[in-house]
């Protein structure tokens, strides 16, 4: 018989017995955890390992993303070797990164970009939560791929008396050390399908995820169609207008339009909401992938019409930018 | 269970099915069908629906007659609050005609819908809370 294998989840340790699940096991030693069906079914029992990968059985249904983290379902998970485990929200250590750049990229949205020394794991579209000197956190979404110069990029808008974004407009120097925690989300680009179509829609900030998953897919070679509706409700939130235009030039299969839904503005781009204007552009998405960030009601009611578009449930990634209330 | 004359009657309903494919197959068409019912939509709230069609792929696996670990008191627990909501024989009826139409959809003999109908009938009692 193989060895029995060894279960870490925060300060404890115990064995994972050969006829129990790892579900049965955390709830034997008094470890909360959420279940439902007990049969891989209904996701309930969602986990991570921290370090080997889970196995294969224990993944089956789960999201693409969340099975290239090494996410799985506890109650069908029967570990093959020693395993270190959390909970899907449970934070990590943070690390620390220093400002290296700021810049104004419309009125309202700022380029900040940090450069860690420690190593640091993640996919361009994951969010990180940001942590102030002062303790104040925030989450920000990562726009850039990952590459040997070891820095993060965010565009961040500032919002009217919104405590942390306006602190970094005004106050963030170049130099000053932020604390940031590992990269959250399952809202990024999963290679493999590569001829499928894209479609991607954004509002203000929103284009942050969106920035860094279309890079990704364009660096990975994705071939299918990759459509991108950028929206704003003035001129203030649209921005990399030339950037994106130049992308489309260089690149076939990359396709941008950006719009403004506000009323009497002025200006040459589409007038309207992006998500209604992509989604009466586009027929049928049955089997399209759809990534939707930005303002949670936007994302919410477009993950709905995609779905009833024909887009399967497992092919729609969303990151909804829930704005907290003035907390910590 | 099936006592069919046919080849494939030694596998259970839900390997006829096609299992955890069939499953998977069925899940989308039969969530949108739901969603777009008039009559039944007010219980499926869309906060969070990538939990929710996974809770449907259990619906679904459970009335394919495949492995499922729900008593009856689970399903009455589960559906408790939708019968406080007014959940009725008519609610019912409606996500039965659903199950049935997602099935017709994927071409699946009428034989085995009825067996499917059949599964999904026993719990009658336990999701009304009767
Ligand atoms: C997964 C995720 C990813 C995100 N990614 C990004 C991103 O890439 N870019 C980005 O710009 N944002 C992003 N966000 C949003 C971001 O995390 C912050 O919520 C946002 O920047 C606002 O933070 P703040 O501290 O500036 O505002 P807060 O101080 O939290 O205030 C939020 C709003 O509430 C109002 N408010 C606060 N206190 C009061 C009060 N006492 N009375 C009246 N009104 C009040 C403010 O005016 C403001 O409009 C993301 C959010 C999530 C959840
Ligand atoms: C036909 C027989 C039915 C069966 C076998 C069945 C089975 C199930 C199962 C297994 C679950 C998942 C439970 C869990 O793990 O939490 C579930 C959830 C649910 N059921 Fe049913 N169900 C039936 C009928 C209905 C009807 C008639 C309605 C309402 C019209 C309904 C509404 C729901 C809803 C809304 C949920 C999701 C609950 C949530 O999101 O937490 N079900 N059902
Ligand atoms: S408890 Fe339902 S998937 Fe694990």
């Amino acid at each position: 018989m193989a060895t029995i294998p060894r279960i870490t989840f925060g300060e404890a340790t115990f064995s994972c017995q050969p006829d129990e699940s790892l579900l049965d096991s955390l709830l034997r030693q008094n470890i909360q955890v959420p279940f439902g069906c007990r049969q891989g079914v209904c996701q309930a029992c969602l986990m991570r390992s921290i370090d080997a990968a889970p196995p294969e059985s224990a993944q089956a249904g789960l999201k693409d993303t969340l099975q290239t983290q090494n996410f799985f379902l506890a109650c069908v998970c029967h570990p093959e070797q020693d395993m270190t485990v959390a909970l899907p929200n449970q934070q990590g250590a943070f690390i620390e990164a220093n400002v290296i750049k700021k810049q104004l990229l419309s009125p309202d949205i700022i380029h900040l970009v940090l450069e860690y020394q420690t190593p640091f794991n993640f996919f361009a579209g994951q969010f990180v939560n940001l942590k102030r000197p002062d303790g104040l956190i925030r989450s920000y979404s990562i726009a850039n791929i990952p590459h040997a110069k070891n820095v993060l990029e965010f565009h961040i808008r500032r919002l009217p008396k919104g405590q942390f974004s306006n602190w970094v407009h005004e106050e963030l120097k170049l130099g000053t050390a932020l604390s940031l925690s590992a990269a959250q989300g399952a809202c990024h680009y999963v290679p493999g399908r590569a001829t499928q179509p894209l479609l991607l829609i954004g509002t203000g900030s929103g284009l942050a995820p969106l920035y860094g998953i279309i890079a990704d897919a364009l660096t990975q070679g994705h071939q299918g169609p990759i459509h991108l509706f950028h929206g704003s409700r003035d001129l203030n939130g649209l921005y990399f207008i030339d950037e994106l235009r130049e992308l489309s030039e260089k690149f076939n299969n990359f396709h941008y339009v950006a719009s403004i839904s506000g009323d009497n503005i002025d200006s040459k781009h589409v007038k309207g909401r992006a998500n209604d204007i992509a989604l009466a552009s586009i027929d049928s998405l049955s089997g399209w992938r759809v990534f939707l960030c930005g303002h949670p009601e936007m994302v919410n009611q477009s993950k709905k019409m995609a779905f009833m578009k024909g887009a399967s449930m497992a092919d729609i990634y969303t990151d909804a930018f829930h704005v907290l209330q003035a907390d910590s | 269970m099936s006592n069919s004359p046919e080849t494939t009657s030694s596998q259970s309903l839900y390997e006829q099915l096609g299992g955890e494919a069939a499953v998977n197959a069925a899940v989308d068409i039969f969530y949108r069908k739901v969603l777009s019912d008039y009559r039944i939509n007010r219980f499926f709230d869309n906060s969070d629906m990538e939990k929710q069609a996974a809770k449907q792929k259990a619906f679904l696996t459970m009335a394919f007659g495949g492995p499922n670990n729900y008593s009856g008191q689970d399903m009455r627990t589960a559906h408790a609050r939708f019968v406080k909501m007014g959940l009725d024989n008519s609610h019912f009826d409606a996500v039965m005609e659903n199950l049935c139409a997602t099935l017709s959809e994927l071409n699946v003999p009428q034989e085995l819908i009825d067996q499917v109908s059949a599964i999904a009938e026993t719990t009658r009692n336990d999701i009304l809370g009767k």
